[in-house]
This record gives structure tokens, C-alpha cells and sequence, in this order.
């Protein structure tokens, strides 16, 4: 069933709580950023440089070796007008590509019904974290979520395998899909069914897998490492979802945000190495956001909630280097304090969903966005 | 002389009120009048608190338990499971998913125990002094950032989660408000924090620092003046808006799901009528929760049967009702703070330390496979132990049942003892199908066949199955 390997594949990774674009991508030549960010810059001499006027966070040490081998696009200023501060909501916009109402249909849930239209695969998505983020959330299209890939499995406590097998049985018959139950008692039959079925396919992934990669014992590597796992199983799953946070720095940034980023680019960087080693890197890409960026001018220690932010996309495939531009940075070209956002995270979605996974992007971002052309034809730069 | 209506209604009040019952409490409970029932759970002053002493002798770690997450859910969970004031602790546990406070950033359970605390002494109070309570409280105070809310320097943290998550709903009031009721809560901070080192961790206090607090005008929801903190919450609780988002709230956790609350300004509550009838309940009370409480649970809307098992459970009450069902885990029992305390996060809700300020989401968002499979797989095995106190009743009973002999029998039995579980017609058809094959009850001729063990393997199946069903996920 699973002749799939060299099927398009999506890493997503969230940045919860809101990431600060500022102090991610340094406009380290812009005196603007120094007035704002008084207590909260990054001294150019630390800032990480990509050209001569922007620069990484000197945590991010392998993102930008990653960048300057050509594998990393910088997605500026991404975002959405009328910019909501609210994190549930933002988070929401992004997840649902629903900015005025609220959407029950996430855009991750919706490609994984176009690339699985029938269901054939309960493990064509995968969440690794607890609890399912709603840009995976279509209401009968299965996702599998997994908090432990090795302890993965349904009813473990009846040993006796027979017996077992009877009550799985019986197990599936009580969640076959029946008329007039009305939708949660639907949706909760098809997480059941599919609870079943993913938990028989997942189980191969752990007992496939060897790497002389060796992952730092934070979540987030963790987590990349279950999803190369399973990548490198070959199980036809086609989206991986995964999180890591709280970016929400509102107060300790400085410590903070250097931790999260310096977890993150290490683990990016391994998660590489390892779909490399099993030549299955080539197939990939992944792709991180966060719900908004954070205001201009810092709060003495920390950062409120801002309007634009920035999104990266990585691979061997992506077609590195910079997209959109940097907001003005004026004070007169903000917005309440915030930064401006110049490319709608529609067109980012859109480009990955057209030009990677070869799918029509209107019906799943709610409308049509202009393209950006990070998706490369060859390998590398 | 309870008739099955009274089972029906004491073990739907005993989930929703509490976290469930044992057979033979529900049982005993239905002996009494049903308003009686509620207004023993409206007096937790009548029975002793939870023993604080026998938690500390024997979970030593548990008293202050620092940044250390799972040694604070234990002392949690040893309250919800050991309460013998079963609404004060479950009105707790809606305070909690309310104003959510997690350790992940606050890295310090001993305050936010404190918080839970204060949830249990003052959940059924007035609503206004829970929030100038929770505006003090340094858990929330730094939660929300709020000793980094400065006269001249504004966070809004506070201030604006006050309004959209604690008080009133996103879309009731403006940017500005979220800026000026700000402003109305600088200098509102925790007293100086020591450093841990070399000493450990030192308790916070409220403290306002009037220096730090800005003096000037503020113009909120339409009053203007030199408003504080306090006054922006007495504005907060005169708005119609305050009260239906109340209403709502406790319309979703004690009676049934509703949507999640970012989408209450757009999606109308399942029960309009009943949300405005407890609105205006608790306006009449003076914002009173207690009288909201007596209304809601003698409410028809609450017993009717067009809301029972209309909850997802949360697996805060996965793990203590089926704790109660099994009648085990009470007072002091190893391996609390490594096992059992870790079982709710497992399926989703890390108690004291929620995802967000925004809580859990609830109702069928508690549902993916991966948690679905944690739950089935937690009760089927607290369950097929025959030494389980409760696990023992429940075969014992269903054993005793001249009618489990049939597989219809066996399969009704053990439905009603596991708390009058209520399944469909096709869920009831196929537990039927599997007890014809399962191992055979011997019959039980004499009305007294308990004991000889025969039934055992086919009454825990039958509960394992049970607790493997959609129905059994909902409360």
C-alpha cells in the first residue's frame, strides 16, 4: 500500500504563543529596531548575518548554516490584515484560514482529505504532541495523534492475544459508522476506527529504525525524531504536525527566546541529518510559523502580542534565501506599535499546498493568493 | 423505595456534581429526596475537608512541591479523589479551567495549590470577590505577567485576558478598554521575589505598589476616572455580557458541551433559554454561585434526558470517576505521584498546568485517537482487577443477577452497576453479540453464586468492553 516514499511530504512546526520576529530575523541595520527594542536587542556583533542587514539569533546557529547551504526561505512580514492580538484567535485564523468568522475546517485537515479522499490511510496526517491542533481538524478525516510513538496501541491490558483479538473485534463493530448518531457520536467513531487501524500501522515505525543520529532529550527533538521515525517507515504519511513553545515572552525574553530557538535549530538540524542519512530527505519539506510577531517596542523585559511575524520553510527542495520584505519599521507605519504584515500566510500556505503537494490550494485557504516561489525544482542551492 | 428513575437521576447528579459514584453510593444516595441530595452538596461546610495531614506524612513531596508538576498534580488529584464534599472539589476543577494558570510558566505549584485552594473556599462565593481574588493572586499575577505592568511601561496580559477569557468574551469591548483596564492594574504585583539560591523558593504575596500605579484618567466601557483595578472589575460585573459568558461557562461544564468559548460570540448556545434563565439567577442572587448552583442542578433543563451523557468527559473525571467506580486509590497508595497523577495528561489535561490562559478546549476536542486510545486503555485496565474493591462489587452484583445468566442479562447488569451507563441500540446489540461468545456465567441458581470466581473473566471483559464504548466517553 505504501509505495508512497517519494510522495510529496509536510513537516509543520508551530511556534505557540507567538514567536518575535524581531528578534529572529534582526534588522541589525536599522536604527529603528534599537530605539524600539532598548532593553531587548541583539548587538549586531552577536546577531548571526545573512546579508548586510539582516541576521539570525545567535541561538540559531544551525538554521543558518542551513540558510547559507540554501535550504532555508525567509517568509518577511507574514500575517494577515486587521491583525487579531489574541493568541486563541490568531492561532485559529492560521489553523482554519478563517479571519473573519470562525472556521470548524483546519487547512492541514482539508489537504489530507484531498491526498486520502476516501480514508484509506488513518495515518496520512500525524500529530505528535497531545491533543489535535485545529489546522488538522476536518470533521470525518482521521488523524492520528500520538503523545509516545512506542507505547502506541488500543485495550494493551487484555494480554491474552486471543482474546484480545475477539474484543477488538467486537471493538470495531461498535464504532462502525451508524445512521442519525448524530455528529459527535460520528466523529468519535471514526476517531475509534481509525485509532484501531493507525495504532497497527504505527507500530512498525520504532521497530524499523536504527540512526547513529543522537537527538538532545528536549520535546521538540523528540518529537522530530517520532516523526522521522515514522517518515522512514514508509507508511504513506504525508503530513507531519508537531509544536513547540511558549514563545509567549511577555516578560524574561532575553533567556527565554534564546533557549527556545537554540532548542529548536539543534533539533531542526538533527532531524536532517537523520532523514539524510536514510536518504529521505529529498521528499520534504518543513514549515514553521508562529500565530503573530511582537510589538516593536519592548516592555522592559519582555514583549506583548504584535501583528506580523515571520515564517521559514525548509529543505533540500526549497528554494532558499529571503520572500516578501522586511515591514517599515517607522513609527508612523505601524500599526498600534506593530509591525504591518505585507504577505498574507494564505500565499505561503497556498505555494506549499500548489507547487509541493500539488493540490488546488482555493478550496482549502478559502480564497486565491498570490504564490511565492520558494519551491525549487533541484536539490540544495 | 428508589425506583430506577431515582438511579437514573442520583448517578447523573453524582457525575455532573461530582466525579461519580460507586454503585452502592448511588445506591444510598437514592434513598433520600433528590433536592436533599443537591443541598448536601450545597453544604460542603457540613462534612471535614480532605486530610491534609495523612497527604503530607505519606507524600512528603507533595506539600511544596516547587516546579515539579507531577508531584503538584498528586497532591491535586488526591484531593478530587479523597474529597468527601464531592461539588466543592468539581467547582474547583471549573474555577481551574476558567482562570487557567499553568505551571509551565508560573514553575511553582506551591502557589498554584494555594490558587486551587482558594477555588475550593470560595468557588460557591460571590463572583466579584472571586475576581478581585484571582486580580491578587501571584500565580495569575505572574501567569499574566502582571508584575511587569508598569505606569509608564503597560502590559496588557492582564488585562486583556481578564476581559476575553475571565470575564465577558472577545468581541464585548474595544482595544482601548483592553489598554486602560492596563493601565487600571499597574502596580498591582507580587512582593519581591528572592532568589532561590542558596535557600530555596520563598513565598510570594500580593502587594501594591502605589508609586508604580498609574494615577491619571481612564476611560472604561464608558466610565471614566481614575479607575483601579478594583473599579474595573466592579464595571466587569454589571455587564450583561459578564453574565450570559458566566452562564454559559456553567452551562458547558455542569449540564452540556457548547461549543469552545472563542466561538460564543458567533455560535448561540445549544439551550439559549436555559443560559438566560441561569443569567438572570445570577443577577437576582447579587452574583452569588451557590444559589446559580441550587437553580441549575434542580432545573428541569439539568435532568432531562435530552442532556444526559451530553458531556464529553474530561480526563480530570475519567480518572476520579472511574477511581470512585472501582472504589480503590483512597487516602495514601504508592507510586501516586508517578502513576496515577500522570494519568490525565496522558489523555490530554495536565491539571495545574494547561496549554494556555484559554484552558482546555472541551467536549469532543478531548477526543483524538491518541487520547481515545489513553482513556479505553486506563479504564479497561483499572477495571480487569478482580481485586479492586469495586471491580469485586460490580461482579459480585452482576454474579448475583438471575437475569445475567442470559447474555441480554449480563450485558444490562453490568451497565447498571458500573453507575446506570446508558449505551445505544446498536452499541447495546453488540455487547449483547459478544457476551454469547464469551466465557460462560455459571448460573446462579441459588441467588447466591458470588465468590466462586466463575464470572469474573466475563463480567470484566464485559466492563473492559463497556469502557471501550463512544457512550462511556460522556458524562
Amino acid at each position: 500500500m505504501t509505495t508512497a516514499q517519494k510522495d510529496p511530504v509536510v513537516v509543520v512546526v508551530q511556534l505557540s504563543g507567538g514567536n518575535d520576529y524581531l528578534n529572529t530575523v534582526v534588522p541589525y541595520a536599522d536604527p529603528n529596531y534599537y530605539d524600539g527594542r532598548r532593553n531587548l536587542n541583539i548587538p549586531e556583533d552577536q546577531v548571526l548575518h545573512l546579508d548586510d542587514e539582516l541576521g539570525f539569533h545567535p541561538a540559531m546557529e544551525p538554521m543558518a548554516r542551513m540558510y547559507k547551504d540554501g535550504n532555508v526561505a525567509v517568509i518577511h512580514g507574514i500575517g494577515y490584515q486587521n491583525s487579531v492580538r489574541s493568541h486563541f484567535r490568531s492561532m485559529d485564523i492560521w489553523h482554519t484560514c478563517e479571519p473573519v468568522k470562525v472556521g470548524t475546517e483546519g487547512w492541514l485537515g482539508r489537504a489530507t482529505r484531498e491526498l486520502d479522499p476516501i480514508g484509506e490511510n488513518p495515518v496520512t496526517a500525524v500529530n505528535f504532541g497531545h491533543g489535535l491542533p485545529r489546522a488538522l481538524v476536518v470533521p470525518g478525516v482521521s488523524v492520528a495523534s500520538v503523545a509516545d510513538l512506542a507505547g502506541y496501541g488500543l485495550l494493551t491490558d487484555i494480554s491474552e492475544r486471543q482474546q484480545r483479538e475477539k474484543v477488538l473485534q467486537r471493538f470495531s463493530n461498535i464504532y462502525a459508522p451508524s445512521m442519525g448518531a448524530g455528529q459527535v457520536m460520528d466523529y468519535l467513531g471514526q476517531t475509534g476506527r481509525d485509532a484501531l487501524k493507525g495504532a497497527d500501522i504505527l507500530k512498525a515505525a520504532p521497530e524499523k529504525y536504527t540512526s547513529t543520529v543522537e537527538y538532545a532529550s528536549t520535546g521538540i527533538a523528540r518529537s522530530l525524531r517520532d516523526i522521522a521515525m515514522t517518515h522512514t517507515a514508509d507508511l504513506g504519511t504525508r503530513i507531519f504536525y508537531t509544536q513547540h513553545g511558549s514563545y509567549d515572552t511577555h516578560a524574561g525574553q532575553a533567556a527565554a527566546h534564546h533557549k527556545l530557538w537554540s532548542e529548536l535549530s539543534v533539533a531542526i538540524s538533527d532531524f536532517w541529518d537523520d532523514l539524510r542519512e536514510h536518504d529521505a530527505d529529498e521528499n520534504v519539506i518543513m514549515y514553521l510559523f508562529s500565530e503573530f510577531g511582537r510589538r516593536v517596542r519592548d516592555n522592559g523585559s519582555g514583549t506583548d502580542h504584535g501583528a506580523a511575524g515571520v515564517s521559514f520553510v525548509i529543505g533540500p527542495r526549497v528554494a532558499g534565501g529571503m520572500y516578501s520584505t522586511y515591514p517599515d519599521t517607522r513609527a508612523e507605519a505601524l500599526d498600534q506599535g506593530d509591525l504591518v504584515p505585507n504577505v498574507d500566510f494564505r500565499s505561503s500556505y497556498s505555494t506549499i499546498l500548489e507547487d509541493w503537494l500539488k493540490l488546488d490550494a482555493v478550496p482549502i485557504v478559502n480564497g486565491s493568493f498570490e504564490k511565492l516561489s520558494f519551491v525549487g525544482n533541484g536539490s540544495g542551492a | 423505595m428508589a425506583t430506577t428513575q431515582d438511579y437514573v437521576l442520583t448517578a447523573h447528579l453524582m457525575r455532573r456534581a461530582g466525579f461519580g459514584a460507586s454503585w452502592p453510593e448511588i445506591e444510598r444516595l437514592s434513598g433520600q429526596n433528590y433536592e436533599q441530595i443537591v443541598e448536601e452538596l450545597l453544604h460542603p461546610e457540613d462534612r471535614p475537608p480532605v486530610d491534609e495531614f495523612l497527604l503530607y506524612r505519606y507524600h512528603p513531596t507533595t506539600e511544596l512541591p516547587g516546579g515539579n508538576v507531577a508531584q503538584g498534580q498528586a497532591n491535586y488529584l488526591f484531593h478530587m479523589i479523597n474529597t468527601p464534599r464531592p461539588l466543592e472539589e468539581k467547582l474547583a476543577l471549573f474555577w481551574h479551567q476558567v482562570f487557567a494558570t499553568g505551571n509551565n510558566k508560573v514553575d511553582n505549584c506551591n502557589h498554584l495549590i494555594d490558587q486551587i485552594q482558594m477555588f475550593r473556599d470560595h468557588g460557591m462565593g460571590n463572583y466579584r470577590d472571586m475576581l478581585l481574588r484571582i486580580a491578587r493572586d501571584p500565580a495569575m499575577i505572574f501567569w499574566l505577567d502582571n508584575q511587569e505592568n508598569h505606569k509608564y511601561a503597560p502590559n496588557e496580559n492582564w488585562g486583556r485576558e481578564l476581559l476575553e477569557l475571565f470575564s465577558m468574551g472577545v468581541g464585548t469591548y474595544s482595544e482601548t478598554d483592553v489598554f486602560e483596564a492596563s493601565r487600571a492594574f499597574t502596580g498591582w504585583t507580587v512582593s519581591a521575589k528572592m532568589p532561590r539560591f542558596p535557600y530555596g523558593r520563598f513565598p510570594w504575596s500580593f502587594e501594591f505598589r502605589p508609586e508604580d500605579h498609574d494615577e491619571g484618567d481612564k476611560t472604561f466601557l464608558g466610565h471614566t476616572g481614575n479607575l483601579n483595578g478594583d473599579d474595573i472589575i466592579d464595571i466587569v460585573v454589571e455587564q450583561p455580557a459578564c453574565h450570559r459568558f458566566i452562564a454559559r461557562h456553567l452551562y458547558n461544564f455542569f449540564v452540556a458541551d457548547e461549543p469552545q468559548v472563542p466561538a460564543w460570540q458567533i455560535e448561540e448556545p445549544r439551550d439559549p433559554a436555559a443560559v438566560d434563565a441561569i443569567a438572570r439567577v445570577f443577577v437576582e442572587s447579587n452574583l452569588e454561585i451557590k444559589p446559580v448552583l441550587r437553580f441549575i442542578l434542580n432545573s428541569d433543563f439539568f435532568k432531562s434526558e435530552a442532556v444526559r451523557f451530553q458531556r464529553v468527559k474530561s480526563p480530570a473525571e475519567v480518572v476520579v470517576g472511574t477511581v470512585n467506580m472501582i472504589d480503590e486509590f483512597k487516602g495514601p497508595v504508592p507510586y501516586l505521584e508517578i502513576d496515577l497523577s500522570r494519568q490525565a495528561g496522558y489523555m490530554g489535561q495536565d491539571i495545574l498546568d494547561p496549554p494556555s490562559v484559554e484552558g482546555w478546549h472541551t467536549g469532543k476536542e478531548w477526543i483524538n485517537s491518541g487520547s481515545l486510545v489513553a482513556r479505553i486503555n486506563f479504564v479497561a485496565g483499572m477495571v480487569s482487577n478482580p481485586e479492586h474493591k469495586g471491580v469485586r462489587d460490580i461482579i459480585d452484583r452482576v454474579v448475583a443477577e438471575p437475569a445475567a445468566a442470559s447474555p441480554e442479562g449480563l450485558v444490562d447488569s453490568t451497565l447498571k452497576y458500573m453507575g446506570m451507563v446508558e449505551v445505544g441500540d446498536d452499541t447495546r446489540r453488540e455487547l449483547v453479540e459478544y457476551a454469547r461468545g464469551a466465557s460462560p456465567i455459571a448460573v446462579n441458581e441459588g441467588g447466591n453464586g458470588s465468590g466462586n470466581g466463575s464470572g469474573d473473566a466475563a463480567v470484566m471483559e464485559m466492563m473492559s468492553l463497556i469502557a471501550a464504548t463512544r457512550e462511556y466517553q460522556f458524562c
